[in-house]
């Protein structure tokens, strides 16, 4: 029974979270400006962090924590990075 | 889903509940950015997924883990903190920048650039006794 | 004493951080206590302000607050996106006036506005002390200039200066 319940609410949140990084690849390609583009990047890590979490509860293994932590980490370089970029046009100053 | 065959019916009913509300925030977040106007509305639909998005995911797998082997695992805590830590820098960046080209645009729907404008304002009136004395000096 | 343990606070988040994501043994005590206080002399050369806490008790109190307010906002903001165009919103840009000057207590404020979905943080103007904010639902800016500055900026005021 809790193995159902476990199963069922594992895959509706693997579909949830796999719809939403489709809506935030669509604001990431319709743009219409680079911010957005950025933004979209940005909850399209976040996204797939969580997705990859939740994939370590369906398999039960401790080790895709540690892959989402670094998909987190690439993120927010990645971000900050392009938010940088847009700011003046130059990474490196 | 073999190794969750002995998992407590009530726990696995918490673990549900937290990944459904945290899936769901996400997903309500992520089609907030799809749909709203414009981008300043839209920088606010992703702190949804990034908040208690979060936060729910990180303590369904905390429990879900902890029951899983017996023991208290709670490493995923960290993600919270760092999700927590980096989404403030990233958006108040993100926003900066989005201002900064809003405003260097021209685009009348951004409040204007404040600082450097009153700066200018206290230099003309720092500059007017100066003038006079210029427009004065030129006259003679 | 103070030299060799320069941060005492970040010392042991760095021991715990280090623990939890290897495991709990004494030869993980060992090496991430070299690894934090290594870390903190690093830290120490930097030469950042020194936080000065007044009132621990408030700080507590402050962070109840905040999850408080994130959790409220979630469901707040949840309600506007779902129920589209339908109710009439306004959202906007409002400046404030802050009376807090501590770079820290700044950086806690901006963090807090970041983090609760409804609000954003744009900009900070040093001159003039006046801060920038996107408010997602701007029905009446004194609410929200009265939820800035008697609920968190209050607070900030009181455990900094």
């Amino acid at each position: 029974m809790s193995a159902t319940i476990l199963f069922w609410a594992i895959t509706f949140a693997q579909i949830m979270l796999t719809i939403a990084m489709v809506l935030a690849l669509t604001r990431m390609i319709k743009g219409p400006r680079a911010q957005d583009r950025v933004l979209g990047l940005d909850t399209l890590y976040v996204n797939s962090m969580l997705l990859i979490l939740v994939f370590g509860i369906r398999t039960g293994n401790t080790l895709y924590f540690e892959v989402s932590l670094i998909i987190g980490i690439l993120g927010f370089v990645a971000t900050v990075a392009l938010a940088k970029f847009l700011m003046r046009g130059e990474v490196i100053e | 889903m073999n190794h969750v065959a002995d998992f407590p019916l009530w726990m696995a009913w918490f673990v549900a509940a937290f990944l459904i509300i945290g899936a769901g925030l996400t997903l309500i977040g992520s089609f907030g950015l799809y749909r709203l106007r414009s981008f300043y509305d839209r920088i606010h639909a992703p702190t949804l997924g990034t908040s208690w998005g979060t936060a729910a995911i990180v303590l369904a797998s905390i429990i879900y883990f902890s029951v899983l082997q017996s023991r208290p695992v709670f490493h995923e805590i960290l993600i919270g903190i760092f999700v927590t830590i980096t989404t403030p820098v990233t958006f108040m960046l993100l926003g900066r920048a989005a201002l900064y080209r809003d405003r260097s645009e021209k685009n009348p729907e951004v409040p204007a650039m404040d600082s450097p404008k009153s700066i200018l304002d206290e230099l003309k009136l720092m500059d007017k006794p100066e003038s006079v004395y210029l427009e004065s000096g030129e006259r003679e | 004493m103070s030299q060799l343990f320069p941060y005492p606070l970040l010392i042991i988040f760095l021991i715990i951080m280090w623990l939890l994501l290897t495991s709990f043994s004494l030869g993980q005590i060992i090496v991430g206590t070299v690894i934090a206080l290594v870390a903190a002399q690093g830290m120490a050369a930097l030469q950042p302000a020194k936080p000065r806490l007044k009132r621990w008790d408030l700080l507590l109190k402050l962070i109840g607050i905040v999850l408080y307010d994130i959790a409220r906002s979630n469901i707040a903001v949840t309600r506007i996106i779902l129920q589209g165009n339908k109710r009439k919103r306004k959202s906007g840009f409002m400046t404030i006036p802050l009376n807090l000057r501590d770079p820290i207590g700044l950086t806690i404020l901006a963090v807090i506005i970041t983090s609760t979905p409804g609000t954003a943080w744009l900009g900070y103007n040093f001159a003039q002390g006046t801060l920038l904010l996107h408010v997602f639902d701007l029905v009446d800016e004194a609410v929200w200039l009265d939820l800035i500055k008697n609920r968190y900026e209050y607070f900030l005021l009181e455990i900094f200066e």
